[in-house]
């Protein structure tokens, strides 16, 4: 398994130089090679990690948490790559063929680094290299998000910079203090492991330990979109490629998440459940209440999905909060299912920005008619994140609900269902608007490209699988990752 | 230590130098110039590289001293160079919107940042953490620092002020992980300062896309996104 783990660092960190010094035309062949393997490298470590952890060392280790946040890392990245093969060719159309090569070389690139380092990350043993890995999700993240060079990306690229980075920063207080803790017990000098910290974790003080799980909540919650330091977010996605949006809220923030559940373990280890789950509902639903409410009144189509994404982060802030075997094998569920539905729906609202040539809901007037593949998918995806049957979000949601019940917390499960109902009548509310609605003008009926309907028709057949049959492979992957987060009560 | 009795040779020495960086945060808070930040910012790190040599003498540290050469290599030399090669003619006293971005004017400012330093120092201190490495005021200090430098984020409406606080906001951070974690392994600590450098980079980068279209480094015109 070691060869598998080195060839996942690998391939897309040479996919992303290989884009760089290849002639352009190539950028897309490297970037769904490299995607498709990658997924392929990370489905072949699913059965291990189903039944143990791998660690190499003091720095790598790969357990079920890791490789379910790779999923669908590995899954969006392939997905997104076949879909940039035919977005890039439209973005560029009419450009000058100097400036086309050198956004096409610039735009692979990047995304291939930006696939690489949230691949990277969740492999990341140390706490302190799990940083290390998040930051470089950042900065590479926040190229991408200028790399239109208009005058909003810039703007949204500098607010996201600045805020992440400075979020970030308390990550890394949180990394220190964690260190501190576990220098109580383990001697000054020692490389922050996370299999060595939770092993000793019912031994440290307790006080380092509460402050370094409130600094990952705030730090890494400002990349995950928690409120209230949520406020980059709408901005990065409205503004980046629309395939950079479908990376950023279907893996970007589950990978920050990721960071937040390692915390989540220590301090249950030290400080017993209780005080991590009461941070976490509460997060859970201050977002879950800014987004629902946000959603219902939405122009730009990009910003309605980002808010959806705060909403998702939210509901996952909440399923870990329940504690529940069962939510938390919801909320693990989750993390795969809203990669899918969110992907599709970017890589959808993608397709109605180059086809009517904005981004505002009321000029995507008659999407079912005019796009005969990506309005009625499009409308799936919206369905999926409104956790409709019978796709996965339904069943991850209703394990969530589940898990609240079987926890006792039955007022922030009946809070959870009005505001994803809520919710729901604000993304079906904007959508249907965009697709059942009369074309406005002589638009000509078809899609821009076949590259951008096919990861579409894979992301609703994945959302289908984890909905009505998940794979026992998949099922057994996630009961070990719940009984690693603590979920055996 | 006795609350009546004077602090030894190497507290005392510690603390100083930390409240020395804590007096250049709020002279980068009020500095018009980016120059100036910059230079305020290196001495900054060097007063980071001097503590860490201080250490690492008085406690038998010896991978401090390595840590000491490399934060200086980079935040006292390669940093400010950095930034100012990337930032081109922006980066001389003439840029525009920096000198007069202050939200609240400059004595407002100070007089609020030593309100939010004062908030830190003792929020840190009430926590309680003793180091056996460092004082304990020294990570009541960096406390002050983070919040300082937070405020100059927030409160400096341009670009390079902003990517300033942020640089700032890494040493405060830096002498907080001298305090509390000494014995850090060298190879992390490297990790970090070359993830700083990336992000140094980046941010420069994108200063100077934003310059490039509005002419001015003044973030008082992103007004269009809101979150």
């Amino acid at each position: 398994m070691f060869a598998v783990i080195v060839a996942l660092v690998a391939v897309p960190f040479a996919a992303a130089i290989a884009s760089l010094i290849a002639p352009p035309r190539a950028g897309a062949a490297i970037t769904v090679t490299s995607g498709v393997a990658s997924f392929g490298l990370v489905l072949a470590l699913v059965p291990a990690a189903a039944h143990r952890t791998l660690g190499y060392g003091s720095y790598v280790r790969v357990d079920a948490v890791s490789v379910i946040f790779m999923l669908a890392t590995g899954f969006l990245y392939a997905a997104v790559a076949v879909y940039c093969a035919g977005y890039v060719r439209k973005e560029t159309e009419g450009e000058e063929p100097a400036a086309a090569r050198r956004y096409t070389r610039r735009f692979y690139a990047l995304f291939n680094l930006f696939g690489w380092s949230m691949l990277v990350a969740p492999t990341m043993n140390s706490l302190a290299l799990l940083w290390i890995a998040v930051e470089v999700t950042t900065v590479v993240s926040a190229l991408l998000v200028a790399l239109e060079n208009t005058d909003a990306a810039v703007e949204a690229a500098w607010k996201y910079v600045l805020i992440a980075s400075a979020g970030l920063g308390l990550g890394l207080l949180a990394t220190i203090f964690a260190y501190f803790a576990g220098a109580q017990v383990l001697g000054q000098h020692y490389d922050l492991a996370l299999n060595t910290v939770l092993q000793v974790g019912a031994r440290l003080p307790h006080t380092p330990v509460r402050l370094a799980f409130m600094l990952a909540v705030l730090g890494y919650g400002t990349k995950v979109g928690l409120f209230p330091v949520h406020t980059w977010l709408p901005d990065a996605h409205s503004e980046a490629p629309t395939p950079v949006s479908a990376l950023l809220s279907g893996s970007l923030l589950a990978v920050s998440f990721y960071a937040i559940l390692r915390y989540f373990q220590i301090a249950t280890a030290t400080l017993g459940s209780a005080f991590p789950r009461d941070v976490l509902l509460a997060f859970g639903v201050a977002s879950l209440l800014l987004a629902s409410l946000y959603l219902l009144d939405q122009r730009d189509l990009k910003r309605l999905l980002a808010y959806s994404s705060v909403e998702h982060m939210g509901i996952l802030a909440i399923g870990v909060s329940f504690g529940a075997p069962v939510a938390l094998a919801g909320v693990m569920l989750h993390v795969l299912a809203h990669a899918a539905a969110k992907g599709n729906a970017f890589m959808g609202a993608g397709v109605f920005t180059i086809k009517f040539g904005s981004k505002q809901i009321s000029a995507h007037r008659g999407a079912m008619d005019l796009l005969p593949w990506s309005g009625p998918m499009f409308l799936l995806a919206v369905f999926a994140l409104s956790a409709m049957p019978p796709f996965g979000i339904f069943r991850s949601e209703f394990q969530i609900v589940a898990g609240g019940f079987s926890s006792h917390s039955y007022a922030a499960a009946a809070v959870l269902v009005v505001l994803v109902t809520v919710a729901f009548f604000g993304l079906t509310a904007s959508a249907t608007s965009m697709l059942l609605s009369s074309p406005r003008s002589a638009t000509v009926r078809g899609e821009p490209s076949a590259w951008m309907v096919v990861p579409v028709v894979a992301g609703i057949a994945v959302l289908l699988v984890l909905g009505l049959h998940p794979p026992s492979e998949l099922t057994g992957l996630i009961s070990r990752a719940v009984a690693q987060l603590g979920g055996a009560a | 230590m006795d609350p009546g009795q004077a602090p030894g040779v190497y507290p005392g020495a510690a603390n100083v130098i930390a409240t020395l960086m804590l007096v250049l945060e709020f002279g980068m808070l009020r500095q018009a110039l980016i120059r100036d930040q910059i230079r305020l910012y290196a001495a900054q790190s060097a007063l980071i590289s001097v503590l860490a040599i201080v250490i690492a003498a008085e406690r038998g540290l010896p991978d401090l001293y390595a840590l000491a050469g490399l934060s200086a290599a980079l935040k006292v030399v390669a940093v400010p160079l950095v930034v100012r090669r990337l930032l081109g003619r922006t980066g001389h006293d003439e840029a525009p919107g920096v000198a007069g971005s202050f939200t609240f004017g400059v004595a407002n400012t100070v007089l609020g940042s030593i309100g939010l330093a004062a908030f830190g120092y003792f929020c840190f201190g009430a926590l309680g953490i003793h180091s056996p490495v460092a004082p304990a005021a020294a990570l009541a200090i960096a406390g002050a620092m983070v919040l300082v430098a937070f405020g100059l984020m927030i409160v400096r409406r341009d670009v390079a002020s902003q990517a300033v606080g942020f640089f700032s906001l890494e040493n405060a951070i830096s002498l907080a992980a001298l305090v509390v974690a000494a014995g850090l392994p060298l190879i992390l600590e490297t990790a970090f300062l070359f993830d700083l450098l990336v992000a140094v980079v980046v941010f420069a980068m994108l200063m100077r896309a934003h310059h490039a279209r509005t002419e001015s480094l003044s973030t008082a015109d992103l007004t269009r996104l809101r979150g």
